[in-house]
């Protein structure tokens, strides 16, 4: 392994001018080759221009080692023909999830290959035999891929957010088409200085900007003042005025806020693309945000209206829920809030997650820059939060779950974060229970919470993602993230815990995804959930999101959660609206997920089982306010079931809510709405 | 003096092999990587290749023996084939795998 460490002495001087001297030195390769042969000459010529390499012959182990080591890599060098996976789907399965430029190379250079390279995203195709001076340049591909990160942190440096969501964007989904070679030089710079700091963070550094609650409303404030279309970062800022924060701050809030938005909405399509970028790391893709936004504005809405107030409003608002119980506004806005503190990125990666899962269900990963971890796993704590409100929108939006959960996945070190969220949430979880909506989500979260604070997961609700080391963490934030995000099932909440396998029960598989937990759920959820179709299209987009997450426990583990709440959720959808069958779903699988690894896990995956047939009973017979039965149904289970039956009220009192109502409306919309 | 002659025959074979255009500009490529540290860089690559190639060769003359040749499977082997020996410069061996593949996309079991 190569030591992640840069070699910092050779960065440290960056020549004002340009990239410095000794900048290329010390760059991270990963080759990946089945060909031994290949493999040996290129680790040696690579050596001779002073990279440090690490080579693999498959590309399995080359996709747990940049999982494993996030920040490990700047760039991936692969053979196109490999015979345990095809090298296009390699390279994309790494732009999604970790985003690094990656080199393809073959002895075949017909036209077709190459355009196929091209199109898949990768940054340049090399043909065999490679000569070294091809590769003496390839750091030009990691300094365009930063600086095209970094313009999309930095909005205010470069000309407006718009350009930054832009490259972004267009760095997120690694199409190394948009190397946006505008602010070269600029740009050079900063990638100097990140190259610098390249041994701590993969993305530019920027300081991490916590949203508090009063930020927030701020944030929210301004946004709604500005009209969901006209709020630029710029205007935002202006408005909010603060010290100390950034454009860039802003921007990604902005970002993470729309995609939470439309995920309320249920807009899908653009989300899953938003939600990963979201996700993934406020710095890095915000460009999914920026799709969101066209859905956020629904979602901001309703989002704006939660930050705000209390869940009730948005509840009502945004989601068209009429049972939404004002009553815990609180909680919801505290599950906010719990997002933003803990990585405001984070909550929107959540709710952009959701987002994204209604809409896209791939591209959560595509957009999900190595950073995303700390910003999903803040997501993900907060999604326990936020699920609950999240979910709902997941429900509807089906892919953003997938895609955030694909994101979770993903994200491993989110998962931490996610548990730093989930528990800091479930205290303040257990209040909330109120709201309707937000109880469902609350109720697991604060289920989860519990569930998770057993566990001491806390850290993740990765719910998706979690990608093995994480996923116990899912489990953990599943169940809270059940709770509050019961569009777990279709949210991506729940896709993480779907995903990482962890899931004891592995109810069926439904989970045609990809990726393991997430997407299970997500199916789930559409099977269940007629009426929700979009909400299970979350699920599904989560879900094949996650193909290469393969939890295939947690997906069945999800799926039957996802299902079990899928038909709580859509009997009695009704009353919560989409939020909550999410949250159902979600919670299933957090059973599922959490059960195997803590406590609650365990017991959960079952009870959860069981627990939606009751609630599925329950459900449809009784139309039972949603706030109460998720309070009533929480406290009976830890966190998980009685998440679901939460969930399972608020559905049949959502009564086919669509999803469009959002319902979760608080704490999903952490996301930093993306500079506009 | 010994030593001197063997060295001169093994230049000559190498020369003789340029000429023969069994070998390329790409093993020449190869020997500039040889260096101090690893004196026997070529040797190692080389030996590699052999063995690999030997593993390959066995999967295609397995699939040459059956009766209805699998062309796509012995199109990827001969791909296979073809990456390694340009990789170390083995230009006849390329040649003859870009060959080989023509007559599998023709069907063409002769050749």
């Amino acid at each position: 392994m190569l030591n992640l460490g840069y070699c910092k002495g050779s960065m440290s001087t960056a020549s004002s001018g340009g990239v410095s001297d000794q900048f290329p030195a010390g760059l991270r390769v990963l080759v990946v080759d089945d060909d031994p042969t290949c493999l040996v000459i290129l680790e040696k010529m690579l050596r001779i221009c002073l990279y440090e390499v690490t080579k693999c012959n498959r590309a399995e182990i080359a996709l747990s080692l940049l999982r494993e080591n996030r920040n490990g890599y700047d760039i991936v060098i692969s053979d196109v023909h490999m015979p345990d996976m095809d090298g296009f789907k390699l390279l994309e399965l790494i732009g999604l999830e970790m985003d690094l430029p990656v080199i393809m190379m073959s002895a075949d250079d017909g036209k077709n290959v190459v355009m196929k390279g091209v199109t898949h995203g990768a940054c340049d195709y090399l043909i065999k035999p490679i000569r070294i001076e091809a590769l003496k340049n390839i750091w030009q591909h990691v300094v365009r891929k930063r600086k095209n990160e970094y313009l999309e942190q930095s909005g205010s440096v470069e000309e407006g957010g718009d350009r930054l969501q832009k490259q972004s964007e267009d760095a997120d989904y690694s199409s190394s088409a948009n190397e946006g070679s505008w602010k070269n030089s600029k740009r050079r710079k900063d990638e100097e200085e990140e190259v610098d700091e390249r041994d701590d963070t993969s993305t530019l550094k920027k300081p991490r900007v916590v949203w508090s609650v009063e930020l927030h409303q701020q944030f929210v404030a301004a946004v709604n003042q500005l009209g969901i279309d006209k709020a630029v970062p710029k205007k935002i800022l202006e408005l909010m005025n603060v010290p100390g924060l950034t454009r860039e701050n802003v921007a990604s809030h902005l970002q993470k806020y729309r995609l939470y938005l439309r995920r309320l909405s249920g807009v899908s399509q653009h989300q899953s693309g938003m939600g990963n970028s979201f996700i993934s790391t406020q710095e890095a893709t915000y460009g999914s945000l920026s799709s969101l936004n066209g859905l956020d504005l629904q979602t901001l809405a309703a989002a704006s209206q939660i930050p705000a107030q209390s869940l009730a409003t948005l509840q009502a608002a945004g989601l068209g829920r009429s049972t939404a119980k004002p009553r815990m506004p609180m909680p919801i806005v505290d599950q906010r809030n719990l997002f933003s503190f803990e990585n405001p990125k984070l909550r929107f990666g959540e709710g952009q997650q959701q987002h994204l899962n209604n809409g896209k269900q791939i591209n959560l990963l595509h957009g999900i820059p190595t950073t995303m971890e700390p910003k999903q796993l803040a997501n993900m704590h907060h999604s326990a939060q936020s699920l609950g409100s999240m979910n709902m929108q997941l429900n509807a939006h089906g892919d953003p779950s997938g895609s955030l959960l694909m994101q979770m996945s993903q994200q491993q070190s989110r998962g931490q974060i996610l548990n730093e969220a989930t528990s800091s949430q479930v205290p303040r979880l257990p209040s909330s229970i109120g709201q309707p909506i937000v109880n469902n989500a609350l109720a697991s979260g604060v289920l989860a919470r519990n569930g998770l604070a057993e566990s001491g997961r806390g850290t993740g609700f990765n719910p998706v993602s979690q990608s093995s080391s994480t996923m116990n963490f899912p489990l953990n934030t599943t169940a809270e993230l059940t709770a509050t995000s019961f569009a777990l099932g279709s949210a991506p909440g729940v896709p993480s815990l779907t995903s990482k396998g962890v899931f004891p029960e592995d109810i069926n598989s439904e989970i045609k995804g990809p990726g393991g937990f997430i997407m299970p759920s997500y199916d789930i959820f559409s099977d269940l959930q007629h009426h929700r179709s979009h909400e299970w299209e979350l699920q599904n987009a989560g879900m094949t999101f996650n193909g290469s997450q393969q939890s295939n426990s947690l997906q069945s583990n999800v799926d039957v959660a996802s299902s079990v709440l899928a038909h709580q959720g859509f009997s009695s959808s009704q009353s919560n609206g989409q939020g909550r069958n999410i949250s159902a779903v979600g919670k299933p699988m957090f059973s599922a997920g959490d059960a195997t690894d803590h406590v609650n896990a365990q017991s959960l995956g079952q009870p959860l089982n069981n627990f939606f047939a009751e609630n599925l009973v329950r459900v449809k017979t009784e139309r039972v306010p949603d706030a109460s039965l998720q309070t009533t149904l929480f406290n009976e289970q830890f966190g998980q079931e009685d998440l679901m039956s939460a969930l399972l009220k608020q559905q049949q009192q959502q009564a086919g809510i669509g999803p469009a109502e959002n319902e979760f409306d608080f704490d999903g919309y952490s996301l930093d709405n993306i500079p506009v | 003096m010994e030593r001197t002659q063997l060295r001169r025959q093994v230049a000559l074979t190498r020369q003789s092999l340029f000429d023969q255009g069994f070998l390329d500009e790409q093993f020449i490529q190869l020997e500039d990587l040889q260096d101090d540290a690893n004196p026997n860089f070529v040797e190692e690559v080389v030996t590699l290749y052999y063995r690999d190639s030997a593993r390959l060769i066995t999967n295609i003359e397995k699939a040459l023996e059956k009766n209805s040749l699998d062309f796509n499977k012995l199109d990827g082997f001969m791909h296979q084939f073809k990456g390694s020996s340009s990789s170390i410069g083995a230009k006849k061996v390329k040649a003859e795998c870009t060959l080989f593949r023509e007559y599998c996309r023709a069907g063409n079991g002769e050749g």
